[in-house]
């Protein structure tokens, strides 16, 4: 078997006395779209913020496509790593949030070049072409030079994942991409999310929305208190859940 | 059977008459009766002889000290936003020394009277007669006779530049810190480096908040160099020129009036240039662009009697 995309053993996270991720054991293979679900406060978001060196771990090892994240070992020693690399691993690994956080200042096309011209130096008319082709394919073909502020939220949430998108990763986190958008237009930025899992993109989904893990996510798993207790294919964690955390959250929300 | 077909109808436009406001009113011939005794005053009283103030206004040395003031403004503005810009982002590095240094910096220029300081570098002379390039406790490359570089006019600049550097620190890092964090979030998710995200995504935003307390600092630099007719400028500035002339026919009211007056001018125009310097960097953000003053004037004259039109709301807090 090929090297995971994400292996996770035993990942401890503290924010001063509180422990947030209290020994996270988790694989994501290539091509794989794993759901992770969750109350709050269970650490899903923590995990992701791990996951792509926002946040550094205090214990255990994290690994994404075989690399360290965040320190290099040599021998017995383990190294943090500088900026410099820290910034080169995080922009192979694409983020979408919450909130957005579009660049307000900037047009959808102008927030989706940014970092290909500025990061990979790519030339500015190639990054033009790349990312109106990029937000053709999230639907906004006729939105290229509106601000964030002119956008709707689901309008805003597509520009962020072809942002994201625009820097070509071999991962993609999201966390809890629909929470903050209204009812009727969750469906459009899932929608994109499926075409993405469709092209065999490696995504990790923190979400509440069961009905896209049921289908699209090859794997599930429940956090709680800072562990994952429960993972497996979504048919069987969603007809027949073995932790008892899991049965009281899924029929919660069921 | 015949469906019916009702017509729509469009409810009528509402014609409501306005709420009167007898206080305006009032308000305006109580101040309308004071300006005018004011003016009637100041043009009937001999002693103001405007006549004088006339003759003066455009004197070659009136303007030529009118354009030293603007030059020390303009270059004492550009070092404090330089140094500004740089102590903000020092202040806010995870590099505690580099943090203390900004702190220090600012705590020693903003605690002392900036008139202290431009008598400190006017005399800067008499501590180091010169500089020279070169190694610390080693051999010298250049050397400089501080006199010689030191001129008045520097010493003011520097003083004055330097003074604004911690002023503008704060302002800068008011302007930073209300860029939300996920804005920074985002950025190094794409693996922007912190610099990079600092000079893309952070400090465009924060200008927004960063302009309007600059425009007021750029106004209060003009006044502030008149300080600098303490250290004799062989090109005296605005204010020096005119108590150089007053100083010889004596008419100490009539000069001053005619500083205060290109004063007023020059404050104008940077308002004027400060508006529109807002609206630039107001980009991207929710409503409309605030109306220019001709777009209020406009208004005023060809939208009067209309309910909601007034110029007041049209210029109403920038959100």
């Amino acid at each position: 078997m090929s090297t995971p995309m994400v292996r996770a053993e035993r990942v401890r996270k503290r924010f001063g006395r509180l422990e947030v991720l209290k020994g996270v054991s988790l694989e994501v293979q290539s091509q794989e779209v794993v759901c992770i679900l969750g109350p709050s406060g269970s650490g899903k978001s923590t995990f992701l913020r791990c996951v792509n060196h926002l946040e550094k771990i205090n214990a255990g090892r994290l690994w994404v496509d075989g690399q360290l994240v965040g320190y290099r070992q040599a021998g017995a020693k383990i190294y943090e790593l500088r900026d410099a690399e820290v910034c080169r691993e995080r922009s192979e690994i694409g983020m979408v949030f919450q909130s957005f956080n579009l660049f307000g200042h900037m047009t959808a096309l102008e927030n989706v070049t940014e970092a290909p011209i500025h990061v990979r130096h790519v030339q500015k008319g190639e990054a033009r072409e790349r990312g109106r082709d990029l937000l053709v394919r999230v639907g906004l073909a006729d939105r290229l030079d509106a601000y964030p502020s002119q956008l709707s939220g689901g309008q805003q949430q597509r520009v962020a994942i072809a942002r994201a998108l625009a820097m070509q990763p071999k991962l993609m986190l999201f966390d809890e991409p629909t929470s903050a958008l209204d009812p009727e237009l969750v469906g459009e930025v899932l929608d994109v999310m499926r075409g993405l899992a469709r092209d065999g993109m490696t995504m990790i989904v923190v979400t509440h929305e069961i009905g896209f893990a049921r289908e699209v996510a090859d794997r599930v798993a429940m956090m709680d208190d800072g562990r994952v207790v429960e993972e497996g294919a979504p048919a069987r964690f969603f007809e027949r859940p073995e932790h008892e955390r899991t049965r009281q959250f899924l029929s919660k929300i069921l | 059977m015949t469906a019916q077909i009702v017509e729509p109808v469009e409810p009528d436009e509402i014609k409501a008459i306005p709420v009167r406001h007898p206080g305006r009113w009032v308000a305006a011939v109580v101040i309308v009766a004071l300006a005018v005794s004011v003016a009637a005053s100041m043009a009937s009283n001999p002693r103001f002889e405007w006549g004088i103030v006339r003759q003066y206004l455009f004197s070659s040395r009136i303007l030529s000290g009118l354009v030293v003031t603007l030059e020390l403004t303009a270059a004492s503005m550009a070092i404090g936003i330089v140094l500004g810009v740089l102590l903000a982002v020092m202040r806010l590095s995870p590099n505690p020394l580099v943090t203390g240094a900004s702190s220090f910096y600012i705590w020693l220029f903003r605690g002392t009277p900036v008139l202290v300081q431009i008598l400190l570098w006017y005399n800067v002379a008499a501590l180091y007669p010169s500089f020279s390039l070169g190694l610390p406790f080693g051999p010298a490359f250049a050397s400089f006779d501080a006199s010689a570089i030191i001129t008045p006019f520097v010493a003011g600049m520097l003083a004055l530049g330097l003074n604004e550097g911690a002023y503008m620190a704060e302002i800068v890092r008011a302007g930073i810190i209300s860029v939300p964090d996920g804005q920074t979030q985002a950025a190094q998710a794409l693996g922007m480096t912190r610099l990079l995200t600092m000079r893309r995504i952070v400090l465009p935003q924060a200008m927004r908040v960063i302009v309007p307390p600059t425009g007021n600092e750029t106004i209060s630099m003009l006044k502030t160099t008149s300080l600098v007719s303490v250290i004799a400028l062989p090109h005296p500035e605005l204010l020096y020129a005119a108590q150089l002339i007053y100083s010889v026919n004596y008419r100490t009211i009539q000069l001053l009036i005619v500083a205060s007056i290109w004063y007023l001018l020059v404050t104008t125009v940077l308002t004027v240039g400060q508006f529109y310097l807002e609206r630039r960097f107001g980009r991207g953000t929710a409503g409309d662009a605030p109306a220019t003053p001709f777009e209020r004037l406009r208004r005023i004259l060809f939208a009067r009697g209309t309910v909601g039109t007034e110029p007041a709301a049209a210029s109403g807090e920038r959100r």
